[in-house]
């Protein structure tokens, strides 16, 4: 989920419970005042529930995007400098302090798009 | 008997030539003992792949019918403007020049999705790129404008020219602020959250001959994956600062000039890249050899990460208020663990130079050298040397009345 700016004070996530009775897990959320807001939420309902849930975060102006979406990296572009792998939170792309190579774990991925502007060469990339 | 460069030449040409990457160098020097390792080896390859700013590429594109005269026009590049203060069709596209339309940081933190260094990227891979020029006109190049597509290999010349390259040793930056910054060292976060430092440290050309005994001008190189030379001293080359007792520099000291023709590089070591909320660069791959004439050259290319320091250097503050002071020194060996102490805090470090690709590099040019294909120059001039009084001064500002 993206935040935009004017929605980072507004109890969102709040209304899948109370109007949808989703239940959700966050596993990553990414939400400063003046800046866009990033979030990852594991949800858990009936489907209906759920489509009526995703309808009310996308008409309340959040971008929704599912997790399936991966993050794929360009091995043409990446220059295992390992720049990535301090932004990356959930330890999917860190070095091999041996090879000095970055390691992507694509298990691992949370799919929060860090990495993307992370990296100078830009070679991870969201794969729709 | 003593080694010159003629002699390790020979030795190139007849098969014989031992050479060793500035990594390899490291373990045979304390296996063998110095005297032993600088009598067998000839020569140490170094190498270097990171952003470096100070990069860009003049091009002569031939002449139009009707002629045109871009010198004094305008003329951009992929939408990316080429400098045009030169000859009718000569141009000099910058690393870090960046379109009209680009919001830059206007509109939020820049990204620099596409700049001076990707057009260089672009050409090397041998892509059409498209020119846009105008021009005022003249009796002899009567033509205002041109549009049209060119490629590498259609053009003229096409040479890396970079003022400023292979820098020797660089700053460890971190951010003491309360707030997320974004710098050429990456992005930084508040209170000490992350470390990036950016050279190759052990393999590094310049911190393997530290006071530049065998490195001057002339000094053929390993170039974007292609041939180049030394040309000049960087800009910036400031020789005579704090040293260790291995000669090294404890900060950012000696710069290269290198030029070198685009023609024979390969993408695979020249790609532009982005800096969010910085800006567009080149990231360069550098690689240079090192003739073992003596033990002292020898007993320099040995040295080790856990011998070379980088000073600790905040970029909220100290940095762009052009301050002196640091937070201390940590060695390459630590940078490369992961993780460093700063003030007491242990703080996680990213590279930005790639040590793997750095490698590689130092592996490719003692190939070259071993199979004959690239033989050692003997410099015309040496670089300005520790003791030569050269000095990277700041800017005097004078007022304007």
């Amino acid at each position: 989920m993206h935040f935009p700016r004017r929605l980072i004070n507004q109890p969102i996530v709040c209304g899948l419970v109370k109007s949808f009775g989703l239940e959700f897990n966050i596993l990553k959320a990414s939400v400063t005042p003046k800046e866009e807001g990033l979030m990852v939420l594991e949800l858990s309902g009936g489907e209906d529930s759920l489509d009526g849930g995703l309808a009310y975060l996308r008409k309340a102006g959040v971008q929704v995007q599912p997790l399936s979406q991966d993050i794929v990296r360009d091995d043409t572009r990446c220059t295992h400098c390992g720049a990535c792998t301090s932004a990356c939170p959930a330890g999917a792309l860190e070095m091999d302090r041996n090879t000095m190579k970055v390691i992507f774990d694509n298990e691992k991925c949370i799919a929060c798009e860090l990495c993307i502007k992370a990296c100078p060469t830009r070679a991870m990339e969201l794969n729709f | 008997m003593s080694k010159t460069i003629a002699s390790i030449n020979e030795k190139i040409a007849n098969g014989t030539v031992v050479v060793v990457t500035a990594e390899e160098i490291i373990d045979l020097v304390a296996e063998k003992g110095l005297k032993k390792a600088a009598e067998e080896v000839d020569v140490v390859t170094t190498g270097t792949f990171g952003p470096m700013c100070s990069s860009g590429a003049y091009l002569n594109i031939g002449h139009s019918k009707p002629r045109i005269k871009l010198g004094g026009g305008r003329t951009t590049l992929n939408g990316v403007p080429a400098h045009t203060g030169l000859a009718a069709v000569d141009l000099y596209i910058g690393a870090t020049a960046i379109p009209d339309e680009d919001p830059r940081n206007s509109a939020g933190v820049g990204d620099f999705a596409y700049g001076g260094g990707h057009v260089i990227e672009d050409l090397v891979a041998g892509k059409d790129v498209k020119l846009v020029a105008s021009a005022y006109g003249t009796d002899c190049y009567p033509r205002r404008k041109l549009e049209t597509w060119i490629n590498i290999k259609d053009i003229n010349e096409a040479v890396l020219f970079n003022p400023r390259n292979a820098y020797q040793n660089y700053n460890c930056a971190v951010n003491l602020s309360d707030k997320v910054i974004h710098t050429y060292m990456g992005t930084l976060k508040p209170r000490l959250g992350n470390a990036n430092y950016c050279s190759a440290g052990q393999l590094s050309p310049l911190l393997n001959d530290p006071l530049y005994k065998t490195i001057g001008l002339g000094t053929r190189l390993f170039f974007g994956g292609g041939v180049g030379y030394v040309v000049w001293h960087g800009t910036q080359h400031n020789p005579g600062v704090k040293r260790g007792d291995n000669g090294v520099p404890r900060v950012p000291a000696g710069t290269l000039a290198l030029l070198g023709d685009i023609k024979q590089m390969k993408r695979e070591w020249l790609l532009g890249a982005s800096f969010q909320g910085y800006g567009a660069t080149l990231t360069v791959g550098v690689g240079i050899p090192i003739p073992i004439l003596n033990e002292d050259i020898c007993r320099h290319t040995a040295v080790r990460d856990s011998e070379l320091f980088a000073p600790i250097v905040d970029y909220s503050s100290t940095y762009p208020e052009r301050k002196p002071d640091t937070l201390g020194e940590v060695s390459y060996a630590q940078l490369k663990t992961g993780q460093i102490t700063v003030n007491g805090q242990a703080v996680p470090t990213a590279p930005l130079s790639s040590y793997s690709k750095a490698l590689e590099i130092a592996a490719q040019l003692k190939d070259w050298i071993k199979t004959g294909r690239f033989l050692l120059t003997q410099p015309v001039a040496g670089l300005p040397g520790a003791d030569s009084g050269y000095a990277f001064r700041p800017l005097a500002e004078k007022a304007i009345v």
